[in-house]
């Protein structure tokens, strides 16, 4: 498991290092449509090949990776807060609280969203800037997606409500927001680390699904879950297996993270 | 089944002269249409083999007459047994029909319905695109079209056996003309106020007079599905070769033969070949084309270009480009004078040479070449090349030209500064695209534009919007800046087209419902549109319809990109399909599509 | 009893009907409620144009639509589909039980597939198990729901299956991590060197205390699986709630949508409930006060 866990760092910095030095390593623009050469398959040079537009796909993978290593992440951080301070809370207060609470992450549970997200895009201006695209898609997304795991999380912290140890904290004299940050809130950890996990790769594929109505990355900037979605026109994966190489890097700095944030004790 | 059975014993009862037949039809009158039909049965094909080698051995022993005379009894036997009806074609439709009312059609699925299933007065035959009779063996405009007066076939049936006479015809024009009806299909034939006058003549002689003359009258009956006026079943009893049969909502329509349909092919026999049609609802196009890759469909009516690449190596035989077709994609600049624009921008847009400029800068053979890998060629104006009549041929595609552009450009005032073009007053030209996101190839287009125009300095904010969304900014709001969409022309009389081409119409896209023209070459489309509005002579109207080509090439509101070829994808077990560019291009003749044998059946 | 069972029916009542009247405003206000495609047909006259305008001013405001929606709704008439001009009773009628089927069978399926990884896992404690899991379980996270769907339909597999690979990542993870954390409580170091045996120390000592939580998590996953049905059914053409949904949503089609929202959260909250329920009646001292 340590080596494991040494090879996922390793490949978190190298990921990182590689998509700060995009500018130096990436053969061309992302943007540059070599239009001699659209879905080329890989050469020296253009190592993965480009795109139906003839971008380079090694270049955009780059850049991509800029935006969905930095971004997803965050929002994921953003929603595993939410989903503590949410659910933990309901959870830890009970009583009415809870009940609200809990009404509340089923409403969130159940609205079709869809709309709000529209309406949020015809507020901003058509030219807005990418990067405020990209940071109001990621936190939306991170505003959105507390509310499943706020559930489990509730039921976790009802169950510590009675816990020995937690009693003892309370006739020992602590209180309110201390004892639930010092005891209760490190006992929820499983689910908190297992709701980033899944946030991280949920949230970049949705981003690419936002596309459809005008948030997320707009072109041609590259994103992984815009690279990820030209999987969808892919009929014989075996035949251009270099397209697939977003979905594995993907993959690996999931895993990666996945190994980074699991402890000891939930091992 | 049973039928099909009894189909095919009959056959065999007719065994020992099924090779006479075939080596004597080769011998004595031409091979080809007997080929022909025996290649469309099964146990045409069985009889073939089995009984050649009894004719090799009686051809020794009878002599030419006997032969003859058995090779024309078994012709006459075959030829009604070798059109060996039965089947079912597949494809898809994309969403559920709204409806199967034929007079409230609107959308894609609903119109391959009404058509595979409505019986009309006239037909479009979409190959030659001439008018031909259907079920009126005539019919004469008179009044200066005002009326026209149809003589009907006689002893047609709905598929219900209700007779098919004058009162249906009447019944369906006034039903047509309810001021309630608020469909394409009636609006076009409003061109005035007052009741429209249906008078029958004879049970099979029907005159219908409007308020005011309307060109192109005849084919625009084309459309118009003739209903019953007695039937029971209402809209479900049709004249057209198959009728809705079951329809399981979200999964499929089942259409089945209508027995009572009036046509027959040339030898006498009975249309259409096809026992049923199977549409099956699937609005994912990456489905669609798994689905016919597998044989699970025998064809795709419109296909992508992107598909149709990757079809290619898969089934090559399948795939059909018939050239370029009737749609266009083109992008406009909004020029409404209250849009919520900075004034700059509204001055650039209005800009004539501004618009020229960024045409020219614009490579649309690239983008023929690399978003539709060929299948598409750079459009020249609103009418494609493919609408023989209509089309101008004195205009051609504007030239991809930078230093042109620039030329323009600087006339105008615009120059480069560090690497970007701002204009007179020192503004960055900048400007965002809109165009809708589910439609992959349009993105494309608008990527390949957005890197065009950066060469001459030009930067744009490429915005893809759902659909909803889109219309709302360009219908209503007209809170956009400029556009790029397509559009799907269905007919080929640009009387179609007032609204998009009078200023004061509501699909005048780029400054729509002007109370007066803004500019005088808006005026003088409006002139010339009403000019061949208001004639029935087809030279005056082609005259007045060039002219508005040729202003709509010079001033370019729309800058049109890119006339798409029409492609489509049909199975090689489908026999009889000839794709045309005029929609339905691949079951336009479905009466006479047939199956392979062993393909598609039940 | 008596008390609660009112209460909880009133609370979800309540919530639901919060659901309809948010869903109804967040539509209406949304951009391209009053756009209709059938706009940009240049053979419609002026007077269709404006017939399609006015079409929806029923929907405009948004109180008295919905006071009008709730009140038809008592008699049984939940409206007509804008989008397929036929009564939304009937569209529900014809299509749940595909979605039953699909979502269903597919929510069942992934809850196999995690709890088989998960427990076996936390049971075996192997570290390259382990990975092997998680590696399986994050690949198939990274996938997007519309490749998975597009492969099943090109290895002409259920679409259930689909709905399946797309819930049990999510459950895996969740319930790798709660199983790990119950076995790494000091008692059951205790239970192992008293001898006790892996099964016995899992049903007896492990499950119990993650329990709450995978009820939770079960009731959950309820919602997940609806929302993994509506890409899946629309792709591969599987006339659901899910397909429906989708077309309401790019229609603006405000009883649809609507109706489906309302019957959605009754879901998720009746299955949250459930689960609720289940959890204080296994673990009476640590439910609600």
């Amino acid at each position: 498991m340590k080596i494991a866990r040494r090879i996922a760092w390793v490949l978190i910095a190298v990921t990182v290092l590689m998509c700060l030095g995009a500018g130096f390593l990436a053969p061309a623009h992302y943007a540059t449509q070599f239009r001699e050469i659209p879905n080329a398959a890989p050469s020296r040079a253009h190592w993965l090949g480009t795109d139906a537009l003839g971008r380079d796909l090694f270049s955009r993978t780059l850049y991509g990776t800029r935006v969905s290593l930095f971004m997803a992440p965050a929002a994921a951080l953003l929603s595993t807060l939410l989903a503590a301070l949410i659910g933990g809370a309901a959870g830890y207060l009970g009583g009415f609280w809870e009940r609200v609470a809990m009404a509340v992450t089923d409403l969130i549970l159940s609205l079709p969203w869809l709309f709000l997200l529209i309406t949020v895009r015809a507020l901003l201006p058509l030219d807005v800037a990418p990067m405020t695209s990209i940071a109001v898609t990621f936190i939306l997304l991170g505003c959105l997606g507390w509310a499943a795991s706020a559930r489990v999380l509730c039921a976790g912290a009802r169950s510590l409500r009675q816990a020995e140890f937690v009693l003892q904290a309370r006739v020992s004299g602590m209180h309110g927001f201390r004892l639930f940050a010092v005891h209760v809130l490190p006992n929820l950890k499983p689910v908190l680390y297992a709701q980033f996990w899944i946030s991280v790769p949920v949230f970049i594929l949705s981003e690419a699904n936002l596309g459809v109505l005008g948030l997320g990355v707009a072109e041609p900037m590259p994103s992984w879950g815009g690279l990820l979605r030209e999987l969808e026109s892919m009929w014989s994966p075996m035949a251009e297996a270099w397209k697939l190489a977003p979905l594995l890097l993907l993959v690996l700095v999931v895993g990666s993270l996945q190994l980074l944030i699991s402890q000891e004790e939930v091992a | 089944m049973k039928r099909q059975g009894f189909k095919k014993q009959g056959f065999r009862s007719f065994g020992c002269f099924g090779g006479f037949a075939r080596r004597a039809a080769f011998g004595s009158f031409g091979n080809l249409w007997v080929f022909e039909t025996f290649e469309t049965s099964e146990t045409s094909e069985t009889l073939f083999h089995e009984t050649s080698e009894t004719f090799e051995t009686l051809s020794h022993e009878t002599s030419f007459f006997m032969r003859a005379l058995y090779c024309l009894l078994l012709t006459l036997c075959l030829a009604n047994a070798s059109f060996a009806q039965g089947g079912e074609l597949r494809f898809s439709l994309h969403h559920e029909p709204k409806t199967f009312n034929p007079l409230q059609a609107e959308e894609d699925s609903s119109d391959t319905i009404v058509y595979l299933t409505g019986g009309v007065l006239m037909r479009v035959n979409r190959q030659s695109q001439a008018l031909e009779p259907a079920l009126a063996s005539s019919w004469k405009i008179s009044d200066a079209g005002r009326t026209i007066t149809f003589v009907l076939r006689p002893n047609v049936y709905f598929s219900d056996g209700t007779p098919f006479t004058a009162e249906d015809v009447a019944y369906t024009v006034r039903q047509l003309m309810d001021p309630a009806l608020h469909s394409p299909i009636a609006d076009q034939f409003r061109t005035g106020s007052g009741a429209v006058q249906t008078k029958v003549l004879a049970p099979n002689r029907i005159s219908v007079t409007f308020p005011a003359p309307i060109v192109g009258l005849d084919k625009l009956f084309d459309e118009v599905a003739i209903m019953s006026a007695h039937s029971p079943r209402k809209e479900m009893a049709v004249l057209g070769p198959f009728y809705v049969a079951d329809h399981k909502p979200g999964a499929y329509v089942l259409l089945r033969r209508n027995p009572n349909y009036w046509k027959k092919d040339t030898a006498g026999h009975a249309l259409p070949y096809l026992e049923s049609i199977r549409l099956d609802i699937q609005p994912n196009r990456d489905a669609e084309a798994l689905r016919l890759r597998r044989g699970e469909i025998h064809l795709i009516n419109v296909l992508d270009s992107e598909y149709y690449d990757r079809l290619a190596s898969i089934a090559p035989g399948a795939l059909h480009d018939a050239g370029p077709g009737f749609d266009t994609e083109q992008m406009w600049f909004n020029q409404v004078p209250t849009a919520s624009l900075p004034a700059y921008k509204l001055a650039w847009f209005r800009s004539t040479a501004f618009r020229r400029a960024i045409s020219e800068a614009i490579n649309r053979a690239d983008m023929c070449r690399v978003v539709y890998n060929q299948h598409a060629q750079p459009a020249i104006g609103p009418v494609s090349p493919a609408n023989h009549f209509w089309f101008n041929a004195s205009l051609h595609a504007h030239p991809y030209d930078t230093q042109s552009a620039l030329r323009r450009l600087q006339q105008e005032g615009f120059r480069q500064q560090g690497g970007k073009l701002v204009d007179r007053e020192g503004h960055a030209v900048e400007f965002s695209l809109l165009t809708n996101a589910e439609k992959k190839s349009r993105v494309q287009m608008a990527a390949m534009i957005q890197q065009d125009l950066g060469k001459i300095g030009v930067k744009i904010n490429l915005v893809t919007l759902d659909f909803p969304s889109l219309i709302e900014r360009i219908t209503q709001s007209f809170n956009y800046e400029a556009a790029l969409l397509g559009l799907v022309n269905v007919d080929l009389d640009p009387n179609a087209q007032m609204n998009v081409w009078l200023s004061s119409g509501e699909n005048h896209q780029w400054n729509p419902k002007q109370a007066t023209p803004a500019t005088a070459w808006e005026a003088e489309i409006d002139k010339l549109m009403r000019t061949q509005a208001s004639t029935l002579d087809a030279n005056k109207r082609k005259a007045a319809f060039d002219r508005v080509q040729q202003i709509a090439w010079e001033q370019e509101p729309f800058i049109y990109l890119v006339h798409k070829n029409a492609l489509s994808a049909i199975s090689e077990s489908v026999v009889g399909a000839q794709p045309v560019v005029l929609r339905p291009q691949t079951y336009w003749n479905v009466d006479v599509l047939r199956l392979k044998s062993g393909t598609g059946g039940h | 009893m008596v008390r609660n069972v009112v209460h909880h029916a009133l609370m979800i009542a309540a919530t639901a009907l919060l659901g309809g009247l948010l869903t109804a405003t967040m539509v209406r206000f949304a951009p391209g409620f009053s756009a209709d495609e059938r706009q940009l047909d240049s053979r419609l006259s002026p007077e269709s144009m404006q017939v399609l305008r006015d079409a929806r001013a029923a929907e405009r405001n948004v109180l008295p639509f919905y006071a009008g929606f709730l009140f038809r709704a008592a008699h049984g008439d939940l409206g007509t589909s804008r989008t397929l001009n036929r009564p939304v009773r009937e569209l529900l009628a014809e299509r749940w039980p595909a979605t039953l089927h699909c979502a269903g069978i597919g929510l069942l399926l992934g809850w196999v597939l995690a709890l088989t990884l998960a427990v076996s896992a936390a049971m075996l404690r192997r570290g390259a198990y382990d990975v092997f899991a998680t590696v399986l379980a994050g690949v198939v996270l990274c996938i997007p729901s519309a490749v998975l769907a597009l492969l099943s339909l090109f290895a002409n597999g259920p679409a259930a299956l689909v709905v399946a690979l797309i819930v049990f990542p999510r459950l895996y993870r969740y319930c790798r991590n709660l199983l790990g954390q119950s076995y790494t409580r000091p008692h059951l170091i205790t239970a192992y060197a008293k001898g006790l045996s892996g099964p016995r120390i899992f049903c007896a000592h492990v499950l119990p205390l993650a329990g709450p939580q995978l009820l939770a998590l079960a009731g959950v996953s309820v919602s997940l699986a609806f929302g993994a049905a509506i890409p899946v059914e629309a792709i591969c053409g599987i006339p659901g709630i899910g397909q429906l949904a989708w077309q309401a949503a790019l229609g603006r089609d405000l009883p649809l949508l609507l109706t489906l929202t309302i019957l959605v959260t009754l879901v998720t909250l009746l299955a949250n409930l459930t689960s609720d329920v289940v959890a204080q009646a296994l673990a009476p001292g640590q439910g609600q006060e």
